[in-house]
């Protein structure tokens, strides 16, 4: 019987010619990464809970500080500092304020077929360039670290054949946001997504980056975007090789199909608590007028170069509405060096952006742009929930960098097509 | 403990690990300290009134969201005996099982109210209010590491690699 990609990554992994959806298999890990939610929790079980503490490869291992970076208390402080000092220790390399994890490890670190653990919920980005991503907890991670292997049930399938091609204004965000509204924010648990057809080639790794990141939101193991010449040609641009492009097989089998003509996507938002509650733009719009306290453009989901060419674009000659804090934190330092290169950067602070050091920011809810009480956040950020960006009374919108910016210049949640 | 008799509390569908440990306590220094924070975007009381050998029913997803493992942790040490949900969420469900958290698939949900007891009996069934509702029993390779308190511990017993 055929394979799907996820079950060619797992068997590769496995070291086993064949496996199937719903095996658990013990595996090789090509890679893991952990940031600073939950390092120090991983640092701490290493050195009080083992018998005999070793690291299987520390070649294998990356540490990232993006979530509270740069330090914005002494406790955060505390973690920072246990994480280079254990890195320093065991020869792990380690990122501090160079970007958002999932960001730089794609850019410096993801192979299409590898498989990967990372101890952070979006790892399943990694899909972007045809490698198996997931996200973990400490304790696995630790397992993984000490061991160099972990185990897996080998997930089923989602097939999402996409075809033609978005709409001018509308953005792989959108498209992404309304999956997750069709199938739920448990439609995909457990599961695979995998995205092909002519739509998702069309894509550029940037865009399959956007799709595979939110896989999570609808509770999905990992996100795949069938691997092709742009993913070969992104990962030898950045000093690596494709050597494990896998495709599913003709008669691999899929739990589901579904068919997306991409034309049809319009501009969508998910309202708060829940991911999974959206609506499209136009029908928001429609009811009453949804005043916003602060906007966000970033995150791993978002904050790359073509977000912020789409929010430069949209602010020149422009101002942030008065009532707006309008937060914008570039993934990446690459993105950050490129954006300054283009002026984008001058663009958004003329505009009266705050454009911020490349790091989780707003989407974390702890380190900058923290909203207060019964405030409205619109976010190109992963998540929604109840109090996600601060008090629990606050209100998190997620949308497009185009919504995100067009509401911040109108100072309440509104389309870029409606702007003067 | 194959069997056990608790007070259920109900939560509903889609209790995220932002609502069951919000961000901004993260980085408290021990689980014990973070504990009385659970649950308190939705409700603030909960976690001083769950006493130790409590249940927690919930509807679908629960645990959803990211993959911080104070999540379970938490839950774990308010003392709660299992969560029954209608579906979990994969990484909360991993998690769980890695720090020796009794998870249960079940649509008890849609039958029970706060407050109500409920009888377990592991890899057979729930019973409340004089019906039964069957339990699908874990993989075996999960069962173990529940049984043996968590992943490292159960790795130790197996091959004392770690």
């Amino acid at each position: 019987m055929g394979m799907t990609i996820a079950e060619k990554i797992v068997a590769r992994a496995a070291g086993v010619n064949e496996v199937h959806a719903g095996e658990i298999h013990t595996v090789t890990l090509d890679r893991m990464m952990s940031n600073d939610g939950t390092t120090h929790l991983t640092i701490d079980m290493y050195h009080n809970k083992l018998n005999h503490p070793h690291i299987a490869d520390p070649g294998k291992v990356v540490f990232i500080v993006d979530h509270n970076i740069p330090a914005e208390n002494p406790k955060t402080a505390a973690v920072h500092k246990k994480m280079r000092e254990f890195s320093k220790e065991h020869g792990i390399k380690m990122y501090e304020g160079k970007g958002v994890c999932h960001q730089i490890m794609v850019e410096d670190y993801v192979c299409p077929g590898e498989l990967i653990f990372g101890a952070d919920s979006h790892t399943c980005s990694y899909g972007a360039l045809g490698a198996f991503g997931t996200g973990v907890g400490c304790t696995d991670f630790l397992y993984g670290m000490v061991t160099g292997e972990s185990w897996v049930m080998v997930p089923e399938t989602l097939r999402f054949n996409l075809h033609g091609k978005l709409r001018e204004g509308v953005y792989p965000r959108d498209l992404i946001l309304t999956i997750i509204g069709d199938i739920g924010a448990n439609g995909a648990n457990y599961k695979c997504m995998e995205f092909a057809g002519d739509g998702a080639h069309a894509l550029s790794v940037n865009d399959r980056f956007v799709l595979c990141n939110l896989a999570v939101e609808a509770g999905a193991k990992t996100g795949i975007v069938e691997p092709d010449e742009k993913v070969a040609a992104y990962v030898e641009a950045h000093g690596r090789k494709a050597e494990h492009m896998f495709v599913s097989d003709p008669d691999a089998k899929f739990t589901k199909v579904y068919e997306y003509d991409l034309d049809k996507i319009e501009p969508v938002v998910a309202r708060p608590d829940f991911v999974d509650d959206v609506l499209p733009l136009r029908e928001l719009l429609a009811g009453d007028e949804v005043k916003i306290d602060e906007a966000f453009l970033g995150s791993c989901n978002n904050g790359r170069i073509d977000e912020l060419r789409v929010a430069a674009h949209m602010l020149k000659g422009k101002k942030v509405h008065p009532d707006v804090r309008f937060i914008v934190a570039p993934a990446s330092n690459a993105v950050y060096l490129e954006a300054l290169k283009e002026g984008i950067i001058d663009t958004l602070l003329e505009a009266g952006a705050m454009v911020m050091n490349c790091n989780c920011s707003v989407c974390w809810g702890s380190c900058q742009g923290v909203i207060g009480e019964n405030e409205v956040l619109i976010s190109t950020g992963t998540r929604n929930f109840k109090g996600r960006a601060g008090h629990k009374t606050s209100k998190v919108y997620l949308a497009s960098a185009a919504t995100v910016t067009a509401s911040a210049i109108a100072g309440r949640i509104t389309g870029a097509e409606n702007l003067d | 403990m194959s069997s056990f008799t608790g007070k259920i509390w109900v939560l509903g569908d889609d209790i995220d690990t932002d609502i069951i440990i919000p961000t901004e306590y993260l980085a408290l220094p021990t689980v014990d300290d973070m504990k009385k924070y659970a649950f308190s975007p939705l409700r603030p009381e909960l976690a001083g009134q769950i006493q130790s050998g409590d249940i927690i029913v919930a509807g679908k997803n629960f645990g959803c969201g990211s993959s911080r493992e104070q999540a379970p942790e938490i839950i774990k040490h308010l003392g709660v005996a299992c969560v029954i949900a209608k579906s979990f969420a994969r990484i909360f469900f991993r998690n769980s099982i890695n720090n020796g958290l009794l998870l249960i698939e079940s649509d008890l949900y849609d039958h029970v109210k706060e407050g109500d007891e409920i009888s377990v009996t592991l890899g057979e069934s729930i019973e409340h209010d004089g019906v039964s509702y069957p339990i699908s029993p874990l993989p075996k390779n999960l069962t173990d590491i529940l049984e043996a308190g968590g992943l490292v511990k159960a790795m130790q017993k197996r091959n004392g690699l770690i």
